[in-house]
């Protein structure tokens, strides 16, 4: 051994292995011309109710399906399922998020060609998946209005790794004396000129432009894979 | 607490790099470290020590520099550190900008190794 250590440059991105997965399935999607739409946000903002009326509104039209993200229990793909859509829980222990690899597991068997809209809900955390690319097209973060408007704040990189903000219950809004300045301020701060779609799933209140932005967004894609094709 | 998981990315990383390299030894590990990549420094340090154990890298250093966060000021036309990650502006201007041109990495950058 020589006695002095010697420095060597290696450069490598240490999630490369998710990187080059979550590629590999953007690239799929791209190319069978489905929209990926993944949502995060903390337990208990509304993800699964959300979810449900999304898939039980576009469903009529569209072939749509979930993969829904947790530790345990296979409670919210229950859930989903009554939508009627087809819909995979992927447990996963005790990871606190989703990784590209599970996407991909999870999608085995399924004739994702067929599919107009593919929805993953993440693990409910909005700490750990802002690191993990899925290869979605999209990224919702979603926050209630019971949260407290000072949570894009505290949690900037989870904004930073998002494409929109939907702002869900809305219609405890008063109840519980939202201040929607506010928080529409705090997320041009750490996100500027970000998307905010503001909607409640139980009254359905906004739930209709969600659903225009979602189909604008896939005519789009059909459009690009069919030039691909082309 | 996605720390754990990372450091066994870091440790197993290293180890391919050790053996690439005929199976020297690591006393260290450089990582640059993005303030928006997710991770936190001190979880990742403790993860890191537990990552190691029984491994080759049992004993090594993890050494980690932090990377800030700089945009893309389109009223300066260049690259500038952030005002404050709760404040995406330029801090020399006030431009706002979303637009992130560093601080997301996560990279391991070098090895210190004994031949």
């Amino acid at each position: 051994m020589s006695p002095e250590p010697r420095m060597v440059e290696v450069r490598k991105n240490v999630l490369k292995q998710n990187d080059v997965i979550a590629r590999a399935l953007r690239e799929r999607f791209r190319n069978e011309g489905i929209l990926v739409v993944s949502l995060v946000s903390s337990p208990g903002s509304g993800k699964t109710t959300f979810l449900e009326k999304t898939l039980t509104l576009l469903r009529p039209h569209f072939q749509v399906a979930a993969l829904v993200g947790d530790l345990a229990t296979e409670n919210d793909a229950q859930r989903l399922s009554r939508s009627g859509a087809p819909v995979k829980q992927i447990t996963t222990g005790t990871l606190c998020h989703l990784e590209a690899s599970m996407i991909q597991k999870a999608l085995d068997g399924w004739e994702v060609g067929k599919l107009d809209f593919l929805f993953v809900e993440n693990v409910g955390n909005l700490v750990c998946p802002s690191s993990y690319d899925l290869g979605e097209d999209l990224r919702l973060v979603l926050l209630s209005v019971t949260e407290g408007e000072d949570k894009p704040l505290k949690y900037p990189t989870i904004f930073n790794s998002a494409d929109v903000a939907v702002i869900t219950k809305m219609d405890l809004a008063a109840a519980v004396d939202f201040n929607e300045p506010t928080l529409d301020q705090n997320i041009q701060a750490v996100r500027p000129r970000m998307q905010v779609l503001k909607l409640s799933a139980k009254t359905g209140e906004g739930m209709h432009e969600f659903l225009d932005y979602l189909q604008k967004l896939q005519r789009r894609r059909l459009q690009t894979a069919y030039v691909r094709l082309a | 607490m996605h720390e754990l998981s990372i450091a066994m990315s870091i440790v197993e990383m290293a180890q391919e790099e050790a053996e690439l390299r005929g199976n020297v030894h690591i006393q260290a590990v450089h990582l640059r470290l993005g303030l928006l990549s997710g991770v936190v420094k001190d979880a990742l340090l403790s993860s890191y020590e537990i990552a190691c154990e029984t491994t080759a890298l049992e004993g090594s250093q993890l050494i980690i520099e932090e990377i800030p966060v700089e945009i893309y000021c389109s009223h300066c036309r260049t690259e500038r550190p952030v005002h404050s990650v709760q404040y995406f502006c330029c801090a020399e201007c006030g431009t706002p900008s979303a637009e992130v041109t560093r601080g997301k990495e996560l990279e391991v950058f070098a090895l210190e190794i004994r031949e």
